[in-house]
């Protein structure tokens, strides 16, 4: 290799090659560009939902909240998780990044297909929501452009294992794998995994919304899509766990307490969550009792355990580190002491709590069969996965663009002020967004609904003065997350336009 | 660090107790809620449907087109009334927009309720109870019911079932 191609991190010492760089920043730009997409979406669904306020009209919201779901679970998270793979494998590894060329081939494919969705769903030809359940239809090159995002993802991660080989082979890091890297390559394997399920539903319904085969059976469509759609998820919970790791590392100089304990916990979620995909489908007809309960139950707890592993494992880690600096006065100095102000350190820790407790509880709670009758697709879910992969995922990937600017990009962190208030911001209004969502979906609200009060319909519904509180609640919570989502932005371009240069 | 490759032999690093004490009461934790599943289906008394039957959309519209015809005692806001006797199988169908029929039944009788679907997917959602089964198109979905409260409950559906979804809804009286 022309050792022209790498450049050595004055910070770090990593050796940084400069297609893996270029690819790094290429994707995270992307990403970003649609999270500001999907956040100002994200604003329209708020201030609709709000019903005070009602802002959009009922076609525009079901549109832009199939737009709203695409934009930010499927392009957002995933270009972000690419460059985070690439990061993984080339940068934490010092190794040049295997063939990029395949690289730029998973990103033409991805913002291809992400664009000729989005263009799809604008023109008005996927009113369907991302889960696309048949026999509601889309025009096929909705399918189509999901299809080919899914494989331009897959590209990414054959390219993330084939730079693990060649970083071995080319001898850039000796012994096992670090811990980071490790939990990307789990990502890597459920998404290489789940992607290829995708195939499964997505190939055949494209196939019949282009008028070539019979439709699929609506509830084998559900089966389908949720062993995929669900099992994907682990995907970002992979990536999200691997970052806290990095974040702990380079806010605090955090060392994994056991190497043994968080990989064998990476390798549980491998090995299990795939499983619990049934809790879609716990109040639908086609599968027996025992099925759902198994599924749900067994393999999902082992999962379950691998999250608390890490619940604890991370946290102390961070103990750990922060007492070695000294701070050991009482149970809880080092806690106070921590460094609140450096927005990786409070991303992480605001993104923690906020998949661990809100997150995840809610999610092993609505996921079992009994609780489910009382949550399925009312608003507890969107309260749900608004913790989860919004002030988890979400916020962490914010968390690591603060490291990420620097060592990547070469510009100092614009508006530093501003950086340090964005986590606190975004996460704790998403905290109230989330909780207000699961408070009024305990009432019957529907998600996905553009009216509550049956307009239109039949017969009136109400529910009364204090679901409209809490809409307003979320509604308020959720102007002031699209703030703290548009400071993050503005930081990021500004930083990439405006920051100063670090020479190397 | 997590980011540089851990020291050799870090397989065989001996666990720390407080780790050790963790990990031990998340397992039995898991191993806890993984029994309740179970139990909670086996002790509980009110479970998710676990009958169900194929059946085609014209079929089920057939059915509940005769239950209707055969139970009709009035209208309200345009949808048909039934009143069926105690123990029979009731039919309520999802079709954009709207649950029909209006289903009047008694307090303390039990009924096999028939769910279905006979466009796209819909999901019954009875409010203020805040119950939700899903009626989806091929599938009778049967859930045993006994109203155990009186008055009139709104049907609602949610899951997303098209432009007029937030429209979609019914209603179940259940007299005393
Ligand atoms: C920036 C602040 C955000 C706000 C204010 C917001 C708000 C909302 C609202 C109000 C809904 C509609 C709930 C319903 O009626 O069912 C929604 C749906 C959704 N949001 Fe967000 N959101 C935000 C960010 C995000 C992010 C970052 C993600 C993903 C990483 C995300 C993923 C989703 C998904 C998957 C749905 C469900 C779409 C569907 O039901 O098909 N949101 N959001
Ligand atoms: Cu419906
Ligand atoms: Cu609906």
């Amino acid at each position: 290799m022309a050792s022209g191609n790498f450049r050595t991190c004055p910070t770090t010492g990593f050796k940084i090659h400069i297609p893996a760089q270029t690819l790094i920043q290429t994707n995270a730009v992307t990403a970003i560009v649609f999270l500001l997409v999907g956040g100002i979406l994200g604003l329209g669904m708020v201030l609709t939902r709000w019903q005070a306020v009602h802002l959009l009209n009922d076609e525009w919201f079901y549109r832009l909240l199939t737009l709203h779901g695409i934009a930010m679970l499927v392009a957002w998270i995933i270009f972000f998780e690419m460059a985070v793979l690439y990061f993984a494998s080339a940068i934490v590894l010092s190794s040049r990044l295997a063939a990029p060329w395949a690289g730029w081939l998973q990103y033409v494919l991805m913002l291809g297909g992400a664009a000729l969705t989005a263009v799809q769903i604008l023109l008005g030809n996927a009113d369907v929501m991302f889960t696309s359940y048949v026999p509601l239809q889309a025009n096929h090159l909705y399918y189509l452009g999901i299809i080919l995002f899914a494989v331009g993802a897959i590209v990414g991660c054959i390219v993330f294992f084939a730079t693990l080989v060649v970083a071995k082979t080319e001898g850039t890091y000796k012994g096992s794998l670090p811990l980071v890297t490790f939990g990307a390559a789990a990502a890597a394997i459920i998404a290489i995994a789940t992607l290829s399920h995708g195939a499964i539903v997505f190939i055949p319904t494209w196939l019949w919304a282009a008028g070539i085969i019979p439709m699929m059976d609506a509830e084998v469509y559900r089966l389908l899509f949720w062993g995929f759609g669900h099992s994907s998820q682990q995907i970002n919970v992979c990536a999200m766990v691997s970052v806290w790791y990095l974040l702990g590392t380079l806010t605090v100089g955090a060392k994994p307490m056991n190497e043994k304990v968080c990989r064998t916990a990476f390798v549980f979620y491998i090995l299990f969550i795939n499983i619990a995909s049934e809790h879609h489908l716990l109040t639908d007809p086609g599968l027996s009792a025992a099925h759902k309960t198994w599924n749900t139950g067994y393999f999902m707890h082992l999962a379950v355990l691998a999250s608390m592993i890490h619940a604890f494992s991370i946290p102390g880690c961070i103990e750990v580190a922060l007492r070695k600096k000294g701070y050991t006065r009482g149970a809880f100095e080092w806690l106070k002491k921590a460094p609140w102000g450096n927005p990786g350190f409070s991303a992480l820790a605001l993104s923690l709590f906020g998949f661990g407790f809100l997150g995840g509880i809610t999610g092993v709670v609505y996921g079992t069969e009994q609780v489910n009758i009382i949550a399925h697709n009312n608003l507890r879910i969107p309260g749900h996965f608004h913790a989860t992969v919004v002030a988890g995922t979400t916020l962490a990937f914010m968390g690591i663009t603060y490291y990420v600017l620097p060592l990547i990009f070469r510009r100092e962190v614009a508006f530093p002020g501003l950086a340090k208030l964005q986590p606190y911001i975004f996460g704790i209004a998403m905290y109230v967004v989330s909780v207000s969502m699961m408070f009024a979906g305990g009432f019957g609200v529907s998600r996905r609904s553009w009216d509550m009060n049956g307009v239109d319909g039949p017969f009136q519904v109400n529910f009364g003065p204090i679901v409209d509180m809490a809409l307003a609640i979320m509604g308020i919570a959720g102007v002031v997350a699209c703030i703290g989502g548009a400071m993050y932005c503005i930081i990021a371009v500004a930083t990439l336009l405006i920051g100063k240069k670090i020479e190397a | 660090m997590s980011v540089t490759s851990p020291q050799p032999g870090w397989w065989n690093t001996p666990l720390h107790k407080e780790e050790k004490i963790w990990i031990t009461i998340a397992f039995v934790w898991c191993i806890l809620i993984t029994l309740a599943m179970p139990a909670w289906h086996l002790f509980g008394t009110q479970n998710a449907a676990s009958e169900y039957y194929k059946i085609s959309t014209e079929d089920f519209g057939f059915l509940t087109d005769a239950f209707i015809e055969k139970y009709t005692v009035g209208e309200d806001s345009g949808v048909p009334v039934v009143a069926p006797p105690a123990g029979a199988d009731i039919f309520l169908r999802g079709q954009q927009w709207g649950w029909d029929p209006v289903l009047k039944l008694k307090q303390g009788s039990t009924y096999r309720l028939h769910l279905s679907s006979v466009d796209v997917n819909h999901s019954m959602s009875l409010l203020p109870m805040n119950m939700n089964f899903k009626a989806v198109p091929g599938w009778d979905n049967v859930l045993t019911i006994t109203p155990t409260s009186s008055g009139s409950f709104n049907l609602i559906c949610n899951e997303f079932c098209g432009i007029g979804h937030h429209s979609m809804n019914g209603k179940i009286i259940v007299d005393s």
